[in-house]
């Protein structure tokens, strides 16, 4: 009961603070001069097409793009009525791409569960791959494994992603025959899900996963290590020690235990980093997630698009925290509820 | 010495009355502060080299054009994508100084790229301190004497050229101007923000203090990314090279401080309570002269150790919204510009020294972490 009234708080103030992000990015996408429309509409008087500028007078008032601003963000989260009545966020409907003339949702589509899946590959990337490192690193702490684990973090950390991306992609395909480019081989695309294509996807979700998750697995590993060697050297590991408790059962049955809270909680700063990591790898690397879109739309002040490719990442970023703050909760009944505001 | 039966100790040396009791035994035990540092700081290895490294980097930013052999957007049209050339010292088993092989380009018209050839007979050798391009010394002193430049009739690229025969190297220093000072910049503003806001918070609580959690929270689980995006693409197009520069590392630096901003505030929770505070809040003095003067030097060491290990976040940001086309935009040289170029598998396939520019990147990013841990650890001397 006691659970279910936090997670109730807990969605409250996601939703709460979804509000504060579509003002935010609602202001940042309003911040050049003008908009689509208004440009396209001095590029066309300028050059003498009188008659595409009406139909771009026509879509500006259609869109509501002729009122001040603040009726503007109102009548994009659909809370107040535009030119078609209720029809904004909170209806379900996410606007007109003018770069791609096309419903935003028609865009997107797909792209936005290609997202889900990809950050969805990287968290378990770094998770698989931080936990039996950074516990291995802790346990041989200053030997070779330890100092390699540390050099190959290091590393990750320091390479920019989008250049990993590519070597990998170039050294991944000459030596081990991995596919260039895309989430799925071409003949896949817009097909029905069906075992063939699922493991298309899979095969070319090998790089990026790679590539986004070695930079958060290596701090994660860190932290882990740390966090173990903490625990380490309490006493009642020393106990444990003395009583003559096998080594790899001594360090699974308490410090790991220990170290494994923070371990979880960091998924909230582990998250938009890989958020982050995946917009900038999927333009890289061509891949069919909302990266390519996001980056178009910015370019072209294409608002609607670009608004909406923001709230969407913020949204994936803020449901995961919440997400490892219920974790956090059922694993570790100490955690108090609400206990954060002290 | 003497040893008394029962094993007292006795010093043998004269009294003198005019001794002063508190003195340390050795002189080095009241050393100031930084000097203690210095001692724990050294004995971290590899904090020191990656210091002395970025030192050394810095001071050569302003010295940038003397040594490139080239300026940065110096084109040569006969050698586009000239790979890499070595510079020799020995020419058939006779010292001759450092010296290149003139080459000759061709199109190699089946691939559909430059084949360069050398000529490996007539060593030329390298012209010190001889006249090329000209820059400006320390940002203002006209010059054209460069350190070293290809002597007549040859190119020296040692890192290769690009695809309009630009110098890799050259362009690599010139590069290092902007993308090095992008992130001290950048932290600059996040810390005047981190700073602001954390201790206004902590030391006032209440409501400033809810509100600024508010929006530490908010900020903190937004990907920096699309963000950094979208504000780089409010930047009008129409802005020249330096104002482009400045606000791209302001726009790095203001999504960042949500961080510091924490550590400052729970920092100032806890230190507000102590009495030295409550002293100089007695005697009159001003919010702000307490926190400045009383809070702010407490955990100084902390906050330097947090920047060093924020500001290659900044350079990578950097060197990502450039490579995506939103950050600096050319005829402004950073590694990230030049990393742009590289952007394609052919560029790595067929002329992989185009990316040569990501080694400067992840050196001075490995750099910047070690130095950072090293004074992470060597900064509270006090502590055991």
């Amino acid at each position: 009961m006691m659970f279910l009234k936090y997670a109730g708080y807990r969605l409250l103030t996601m939703l709460l603070t979804l509000g504060v992000v579509s003002i935010l990015v609602f202001a940042i996408i309003n911040l050049p001069p003008g908009d689509y429309l208004s440009n396209q509409i001095a590029e066309l008087r300028a050059t003498g097409q009188a008659e595409g500028v009406a139909k771009a007078e026509f879509l500006r008032t259609e869109y509501a793009l002729d009122r001040p601003l603040w009726m503007q963000y109102l009548i994009w989260i659909g809370a107040a009525p535009g030119p078609q009545g209720f029809s904004g966020m909170l209806q379900g409907d996410f606007g007109w791409s003018f770069e791609f003339d096309q419903p935003v949702s028609e865009i997107v589509g797909d792209a936005l569960w290609l997202t889900v899946l990809v950050n969805l590959a990287a968290v378990l990337f770094v998770y698989v791959v931080a936990l039996p490192l950074g516990v291995l690193a802790a346990a041989k702490s200053e030997t070779w494994v330890d100092y390699s684990a540390a050099f190959i973090g290091y590393l990750g950390l320091a390479t920019p992603n989008f250049l990993l991306a590519l070597m990998l992609f170039y050294y991944g395909n000459k030596y081990m025959g991995l596919p260039i480019g895309g989430l799925m081989a071409p003949e896949f695309e817009g097909e029905p899900m069906s075992p063939a294509k699922v493991q298309s996807i899979l095969i070319h979700l090998i790089v990026p996963t790679f590539v986004i998750g070695t930079s958060g697995a290596a701090a994660m590993m860190q932290r882990l290590r740390a966090n173990m060697l903490d625990e380490l050297s309490k006493p009642y590991v020393e106990t444990a020690k003395a009583k003559g408790m096998a080594p790899a059962r001594l360090m699974a049955k308490y410090p790991l235990r220990m170290a494994f809270n923070p371990f979880v909680a960091d998924i909230g700063n582990l998250l938009p980093a890989m958020v982050s990591g995946s917009v900038l790898v999927s333009v890289v690397l061509g891949l069919q997630t909302i990266g390519p879109a996001l980056l178009a739309a910015l370019k072209s002040q294409d608002q609607f698009l670009a608004g909406f490719v923001l709230m969407f990442v913020a949204l994936l970023t803020l449901i995961g925290t919440m997400i490892s703050d219920l974790l956090l909760v059922l694993l570790d009944p100490r955690i108090r509820y609400g206990a954060r505001e002290g | 010495m003497t040893m008394p039966p029962d094993a007292h100790y006795v010093d043998d040396a004269p009294y003198d009355p005019d001794i002063d009791l508190s003195a340390p035994d050795r002189k080095d035990m009241d050393a100031p502060a930084w000097l203690l540092v210095w001692r724990r700081f050294r004995r971290h290895k590899l904090g020191l080299i990656s210091g002395v490294f970025l030192l050394l980097s810095y001071l050569m930013l302003p010295f940038a054009g003397f040594i490139a052999p080239y300026t940065p957007n110096e084109r040569s049209a006969e050698n586009l994508y000239h790979p890499p050339q070595a510079v020799h010292w020995f020419h058939d088993g006779a010292l001759i100084g450092p010296y290149v092989y003139a080459t000759s380009g061709q199109a190699d018209l089946v691939n559909f790229r430059w084949q360069y050839q050398a000529d490996t007979d007539r060593p030329m050798r390298l012209e010190i301190f001889c006249e090329g391009g000209t820059y400006n010394l320390l940002g203002f002193i006209p010059s054209d004497t460069h350190l070293f430049c290809a002597p007549e009739g040859a190119t020296v690229f040692l890192f290769g050229s690009d695809r309009l025969g630009r110098d890799v190297f050259s362009r690599i220093l010139y590069g290092a101007q902007l993308s090095l000072t992008v992130g001290i910049i950048g932290i600059t503003v996040s810390f005047a923000l981190g700073i602001f806001f954390g201790s206004i918070a902590g030391y006032f609580g209440g409501k400033t203090d809810w509100i600024i959690n508010r929006a530490i929270e908010i900020l903190r689980s937004l990907p920096e990314l699309p963000l950094w995006l979208a504000l780089s693409a409010a930047v009008p197009s129409n802005w020249g090279p330096v104002a482009v520069f400045f606000i791209i590392s302001i726009i790095l630096g203001i999504l960042d401080w949500p961080g510091l901003a924490r550590a400052v505030r729970s920092k100032f929770l806890s230190l507000r309570e102590e009495e030295y505070v409550r002293a100089a809040e007695m005697m009159g003095a001003k919010p702000g002269r307490v926190i400045r003067r009383h809070l702010l030097p407490n955990f100084s060491s902390h906050l330097i150790a947090s920047a060093t290990l924020s500001i290659p976040a900044m350079i990578l940001g950097e060197t990502a919204l450039s490579f995506l086309g939103l950050g600096l935009r050319a005829p402004a040289v950073s590694w990230g510009v030049m990393l742009n170029d590289a952007q394609n598998l052919a560029s790595i396939e067929i002329y992989p020294w185009t990316a040569i520019p990501m080694l400067p990147i992840i050196i001075v990013v490995l750099a910047f972490n070690f130095l950072g841990d090293g004074l992470r650890d060597s900064l509270d001397p006090y502590k055991s």
